[in-house]
């Protein structure tokens, strides 16, 4: 069990963000261009530090400013892992990473990065420390503030600290591949962790017992070897979100797209596109908007966040006032 | 009421003084008053139902089977009662995206058994799973045995169809991964009814593990019990399942099922491991092992799936067994970190004693989700009295081990005034700020989970017979 120092005095931190006009959190910059541009102001940062873990109760309580590339050597001490795989978890923080709502690589098997965050400990914009969500692995005492707080953009409040739902690392872990039809390899396959296509190339990440990511091998037609997906890069990059079953469809008008390198979870039905500049972006947003789906921006300019204004905007209005009437939390972050 | 059987039909509206007792309470102990009681039968009819409460200012409360044991459904302010059990259809299942369409009537177990030719199952199974309604497992984010691994409700509802108070549809989450903007799905899981009613939804399915093994545990010492449970996990293994089950449970499960539990066991584990068949066999090997290291007495484990369902059906009769022994009971629910599962044991069985009452234990021990269930027969002079006193001492134990209210019941009415417990004014200042953005008016299911006073500038006060 580890048990740090709690976190130091949030005094300072909560009255600086109760006397600023406008309030901009920062992690580590990782997901700077998530969604809307973002808004100048006092810049705010999180506690750093692991405030406790006992891996017998498969959560560990983290500032939100640790990084999560710190947060994994503590719980790497405990045979342990928490699923957050950010794109750069040396400098991206827990906080950071939550606030974007951007769902690693690992989805299908384990699921959104919703389902980690267990208790929140948050400022609100005049200065007050709320707590939302409960430490145990299971609870539904109120309203679920925790789930609201992930993906906020720094719009409800500035997160501070929080538990984080933990696993056992998996005993064997290996990407394989094939160039076969991912869509067979989902059906074949019990429980792959990651399906990433692009178009051809086929890569498969199965963790577990080792005889069973050897049956898995057998079982989806994959030949092993270590050599993950190549995420699309560039300085213009975003994430599809559509439906899984459209993935096919979608795939055709993306590949259209000239200069646009985009690589799929088969499963989840997120695609992740990268550009040299902002026009193969746009156009793929137009697919994406075609197929059901929307596209993020993640990273570059030329595009706005969202494209399409947000569904429920008003009711989402509402709770982004009921939570900061002064409208000084990130403003323009979410067009709401 | 002529507006109601205009929009619903004659039959699909009643306010008989038999039919509104039938509604006046759900499975828990708190009674209340009904106004009107309406059976909708489509969601068309479910929205204009809603629309008629706005349109006369009546507060209004939606409940499934009434299986909730928090008084979640139990009709506080003279409201609208709305019995979703009519909308019944599973509309649609897409097998390959693994996704099910349902209406909130749709019972849990009848949603599994609709998909089981497909390789697929619906993973929450709260032990009410023959009875509860998928609308109501969202409205409690409901929980089960299974839910260890697989996570609670929250994580299986992709899309919910809301009839918001003011009659007005919305569409929360979708079929995509993400959906823009606040995770207004997530927010409006486990409200219990206070942000609106579910007309439509859509659920994530599970394949069927390809191996699944069950294990019987039994030991002479509950804190042998407890400690094999901490041992499991520290192992690197989460179960599907691992449930604990304490003497007095056992054998009046055993006397009632005979689903062959030891009858001498102070204490039975029950654990379930799925997945791939060499992961499995690995686990069954490593739980004998941490069991046998903390002093198990013997290890079954079922040979076949006729011997693991009659261990499974002893686990989910026990609230069944229990009526042999007294009429009445009280069941609680309470979450401890699991460290703390054999201090916080040790507390509840002596607070049993303190109050003179008969005390079982059945939980989902792998999260530390306690259940601790007092038996009597109301008929007994003082019972109540003891019986509540009894439930304040356990729940204020579990939140001083640092537990919360509940883990998959609910807060309703029962827990509502606990609430100062684990949240401060200003926690509870936030709750229902999100609360009112999804319902200005204050008239969906009124008076449950925060307790009067958690809006800053209410005056507090704190109700007569209540937690605190």
């Amino acid at each position: 069990m580890t048990t740090a120092a709690t976190l130091p005095d949030l005094e300072e931190l909560r009255d600086r963000i109760a006397a600023a006009e406008t309030v901009v959190p920062v992690g580590g910059r990782t997901h700077w261009d998530v969604g809307g541009p973002a808004p100048i102001g006092v810049e705010v940062r999180a506690p750093a530090g692991v405030v406790s873990y006992d891996p017998a109760e498969l959560t560990v309580t983290a500032g939100a400013g640790t990084t999560v590339a710190d947060l994994a050597a503590t719980l790497e001490d405990g045979g342990q892992e928490c699923v957050l795989d950010p794109r750069d978890p040396a400098a991206a923080t827990v906080g950071g990473t939550l606030a974007s709502g951007l769902s690693g690589y690992r989805r299908l098997r384990y699921g959104s990065l919703r389902d980690r965050l267990l208790e929140v400990r948050f400022v609100t914009g005049d200065g007050r420390v709320v707590k939302g969500g409960g430490p145990t692995v299971k609870n539904v005492t109120g309203y679920d503030l925790p789930r609201l707080l992930v993906g906020s953009l720094g719009t409800i409040g500035v997160i501070v600290q929080v538990t984080l739902r933990c696993q056992p690392r998996p005993r064997h872990v290996t990407w394989a591949g094939t160039s076969g039809d991912p869509f067979e390899v989902r059906r074949r396959c019990f429980r792959p962790s990651c399906i990433a296509w692009d178009g051809g190339d086929t890569r498969v990440l199965l963790e577990g017992d080792p005889d069973d990511v050897a049956a898995e091998l057998h079982a989806g037609g994959l030949t092993p070897g270590d050599r993950g997906p190549a995420w699309p890069d560039g300085p213009h990059r975003g994430r599809i979100s559509v439906r899984p079953g459209r993935l096919c469809a979608l795939a055709d008008e993306l590949g259209g797209v000239d200069g646009l390198r985009w690589v799929a979870e088969i499963g989840v039905g997120t695609v992740h596109v990268g550009a040299d500049g902002p026009a193969p972006l746009a156009q793929a947003r137009q697919a994406a908007e075609a197929a059901g789906g929307w596209l993020l921006r993640e990273q570059g300019d030329g595009i706005d966040g969202f494209g399409a204004g947000l569904p429920n905007r008003q009711l989402m209005a509402r709770i982004k006032t009921a939570f900061d009437p002064a409208g000084k939390l990130s403003p323009g972050r979410l067009p709401v | 009421m002529a507006d109601l059987r205009a929009a619903l039909g004659p039959d699909r509206a009643r306010a008989e003084p038999l039919e509104l007792a039938l509604y006046q309470r759900d499975a828990g102990v708190d009674r209340g008053q009904a106004a009107a009681v309406c059976f909708p039968d489509t969601g068309d009819q479910l929205a204009a139902a809603v629309r008629i409460a706005a349109r006369h200012d009546r507060p209004f409360v939606a409940r499934g089977s009434g299986t909730g044991l928090a008084g979640g459904a139990t009709p506080v302010g003279d409201p609208l009662v709305i019995v979703t059990t009519g909308l019944n259809r599973i509309l649609e299942v897409d097998a390959d995206e693994r996704v099910a369409w349902v209406e909130p009537g749709v019972l849990n177990l009848d949603l599994s058994r609709a998909v089981h030719h497909l390789g697929l199952h619906y993973a929450p199974d709260p032990s009410s799973q023959q009875a509860c309604t998928i609308g109501g497992n969202v409205a409690t984010n409901a929980g089960g045995p299974h839910c260890l691994a697989a996570g609670v409700t929250a994580a299986h509802v992709l899309a919910v169809e809301v009839v918001l108070a003011d009659g007005s549809v919305a569409m929360l989450g979708g079929l995509e991964p993400d959906a823009p903007g606040y995770d207004l799905r997530g927010c409006f899981v486990g409200s219990e009814g206070t942000m609106g009613v579910s007309g439509r939804i859509a659920v994530r399915l599970t394949p069927n593990p390809p191996a699944v093994r069950t294990l019987l545990l039994d030991f002479s010492t509950i804190e042998a019990a407890a400690a094999t449970v901490s041992g499991i996990i520290a192992a690197g293994i989460v179960p599907a399942a691992l449930e604990m089950m304490d003497a007095e449970i056992t054998r009046a499960v055993e006397d009632f099922v005979g689903a062959g539990y030891p009858r001498d066991a102070a204490a039975v584990l029950l654990v379930e491991l799925d997945g791939l068949p060499a992961g499995v066999e690995a686990q069954v090997e490593a739980v004998r092992r941490v069991g046998h290291e903390h002093g198990a007495r013997t290890v079954r484990v079922a040979a076949d799936d006729a011997e693991r369902a009659l261990l499974w059906k002893g686990r989910k009769s026990a609230f069944g067994a229990i009526a042999r022994i007294a009429p009445d009971y009280y069941l609680h629910d309470a979450v401890v970190p699991r460290t703390k599962l054999v201090d916080v044991l040790r507390q509840v069985y002596a607070i049993a004693a303190e109050y003179d009452l008969t005390m079982m234990n059945v939980f989902h021990a792998g999260d530390g989700n306690l259940h601790p269930l007092i038996v009597f027969d109301q008929r007994t002079p003082g019972v109540w009295e003891r019986v509540h006193a009894a439930g304040d001492a356990i729940l204020r134990a579990c939140v001083d081990a640092g537990g919360v209210l509940s883990g998959e019941h609910g807060i309703g009415l029962e827990k509502r005034d606990a609430m100062p417990l684990v949240f401060t004014p200003d926690d509870l200042d936030a709750q229902a700020r999100l609360r009112d953005a999804f319902d200005p008016s204050g008239r969906a299911n009124p008076e449950k989970i925060l307790p009067s006073g958690s809006r800053c500038g209410e005056l507090q006060r704190v109700p007569a017979g209540a937690w605190i």
